[in-house]
């Protein structure tokens, strides 16, 4: 009883602290609408790289335009959900200077728990809805054979492909405690695992398989869900179930955030400071 | 109210490893807090005190959970800081003179709402408390200014009474009067004393500022080089190291040089003799008879006299256990 007034009781605390962020950037409504369209431009340059692309080939790594689309639309659309949720997270260096990191441990919640709810960047909603405009037009041009499996399929992936993301940046804010600069070497991984994820992993060079497909799951995110939707086998002879393997990929992507973080925090209370 | 010490240290040592740059291995070893012990009993109020460096704020970190003891034993209002922080947090305040506990883009009003949701508060417990401390502190007339368009002053009552909001059982204060004016810091320094006086507050108070032991701590701690060095009363304090007052006088007339006066150093003299500055230990004599017997020599228009500088006293104390 006490444990649920205390979880009802910090609900409250991160309802309070994040309507007040939320209210806090609408009260520049002109500046905010120029961040969203900046937002938004910034999908439409990373599609138009893509398109320009298949004005020279007619695919990349079997796929086509619009099954490419589809891969895109959900990369895109579940990182930049993810990125409005907690991409703040990977700016742990500019916490730790200004003292904040600090003033979370004064505070009776979870550090980490107060660090993901501390802000929420809402031009990137520009972003989302650029990757799902993308999205919705590779579904309809590419021509998936609707089934209720795909639809179910489509349901799971999205909610586990924001959470794969998630983790990545704050497996990145954990790692960013013990490298000086350490933003950089964690940005390498985190848009660059969204930019690849972006592409057909069938392309991808054995090493960013393995980074990419194994220890950042992100090929789970965009690629497999997508040959899956479009009833296209699946390379380096997996199964064709692998696509529904999506929500595992989201709790190992978990796995090694919190993993990361423990490491992160014990470094900063122990050794570091 | 309970008799638990809210702060019991014994062995306290924290090291830290310093890598020259680009060296991961090669690492020197450096003690912040070297085996330091003392306790603090509900309602004390304590002066914190030492050279920068000395290693303040690295106990401070280690009272509130922030940072993990190398060896020794901390207990604050009887939880482990590192364990139970969650727990502490809601019996602990801390205001740190440099980092900020409000949102800097929202008016002090909003601040003070999320921080009672966070720690829990009742609404009328919210309302009362808010209240009180906008009273006390004078907060009134910018409760709806933003953090960012405060001014050095308003901003650090308003972080002190952010602190305070779940009326904790012992406040600590990283330099909460650094930077302030005068009539600021009298404010503030007025508000803990009637504060600790309503609540039984507990207080241990880190400062440059001597006017602040003065007013507000019976009991000093001075740390150097990471180890406790004086444990005492300030008076006592002052005596120890011999803290010297300097009187400063302003003459009638152009006078010789002031010295001879018995338990008196001439220090120095301005203005062709016009005006002259003493120093005397108040154990031995007092400002009256130092007074005296300047007005036999010379008659006397302006008086002054400064206290015994803390950064004065602390160098004092480290040059005698050298």
């Amino acid at each position: 009883m006490a444990e649920a007034g205390t979880l009802r009781g910090d609900l409250t605390a991160y309802r309070a602290v994040l309507s007040s962020r939320v209210r806090a950037q609408r009260a520049y409504a002109a500046s905010f609408r120029l961040d969203l369209v900046g937002a938004a431009l910034i999908t439409v340059v990373e599609f138009a790289e893509v398109w320009v692309l298949f004005g020279q080939v007619d695919a990349i790594g079997g796929l086509t335009l619009a099954s490419v689309m589809l891969v895109f639309g959900l990369a895109e659309m579940t990182f930049s959900t993810a990125d409005l949720l907690v991409g703040h997270c990977d700016r742990m260096p500019t916490y730790v200077r200004a003292g904040t990191l600090d003033v979370f441990y004064l505070r009776p919640q979870p550090v980490l728990a107060q660090l993901m709810t501390s802000d929420i960047d809402l031009r990137r909603v520009a972003r989302v809805a650029g990757g799902m405009v993308i999205l919705v037009v590779g579904l309809v041009v590419s021509g998936v054979r609707w089934t209720p499996e795909k639809v179910a399929l489509l349901a799971v992936t999205i909610p586990a492909a924001v959470a794969i993301y998630a983790g990545l940046f704050i497996a990145a804010a954990g790692v960013q405690f013990f490298l000086i600069n350490g933003a950089e070497t964690t940005n390498a991984f985190v848009y660059g695992g969204r930019y690849a994820a972006s592409q057909p992993a069938s392309v991808w060079p054995r090493s960013l398989v393995l980074v990419f497909g194994l220890i950042f799951p992100v090929a789970f995110t965009g690629y497999l869900p997508a040959l899956a939707l479009l009833d296209l086998p699946v390379p380096f002879g997996l199964p064709g179930w692998t696509a529904w393997l999506t929500p595992v990929a989201a709790v190992w992507s978990w796995l090694v955030a919190l993993g990361c973080w423990r490491l992160g925090t014990r470094h900063y209370q122990g050794a570091g400071g | 109210m309970s008799r638990t010490p809210v702060v019991q240290v014994s062995g306290l040592t924290r090291d830290f490893v310093v890598r020259p740059r680009g060296h991961r291995l090669r690492g020197r070893r450096v003690r912040a807090v070297h085996d330091l012990s003392f306790t603090v009993r509900p309602g004390e109020a304590v002066g914190y005190i030492g050279a920068n460096g000395a290693g303040k704020s690295t106990t401070i970190k280690m009272l509130a959970g922030i940072l993990v003891p190398t060896a020794g034993e901390v207990r604050t209002c009887g939880l482990r800081p590192v364990q139970d922080r969650r727990a502490l947090a809601r019996r602990i305040g801390v205001v740190f003179g440099q980092r900020s506990q409000l949102w800097w883009d929202l008016p002090v009003a909003e601040s003070f709402r999320i921080l009672a949701a966070i720690h829990h508060l009742d609404a009328a417990g919210e309302r009362a408390r808010t209240g009180e401390l906008v009273d006390r502190l004078e907060m009134g007339a910018y409760l709806d200014t933003p953090v960012r368009q405060l001014s050095l002053g308003q901003r650090m009552r308003a972080e002190v009474a952010a602190a305070l909001l779940h009326s904790p059982r012992l406040v600590i204060l990283d330099e909460p009067t650094i930077g302030l004016d005068v009539l600021s810091k009298q404010r503030l320094r007025e508000f803990l004393i009637e504060e600790r006086r309503e609540h039984g507050t507990s207080l241990m108070l880190t400062t440059h500022d001597m006017g602040d032991v003065e007013r507000l701590c019976p009991r000093v701690l001075v740390i150097d080089d990471g180890t406790l060095a004086y444990d005492g009363t300030l008076s006592g304090l002052s005596r120890t190291v011999g803290a010297r007052r300097v009187l400063v006088v302003d003459l009638e007339r152009p006078t010789e040089p002031l010295t001879g006066i018995p338990s008196t150093e001439h220090l120095s003299t301005q203005a062709q003799g016009l005006q002259q500055r003493l120093a005397f230990d108040p154990e031995r004599t007092t400002a009256a008879a130092v007074l005296a017997a300047v007005s036999q020599r010379s008659e006397v228009r302006d008086l002054a006299i400064e206290e015994p500088d803390i950064e004065d006293v602390v160098r004092r104390i480290y040059a005698a256990r050298r």
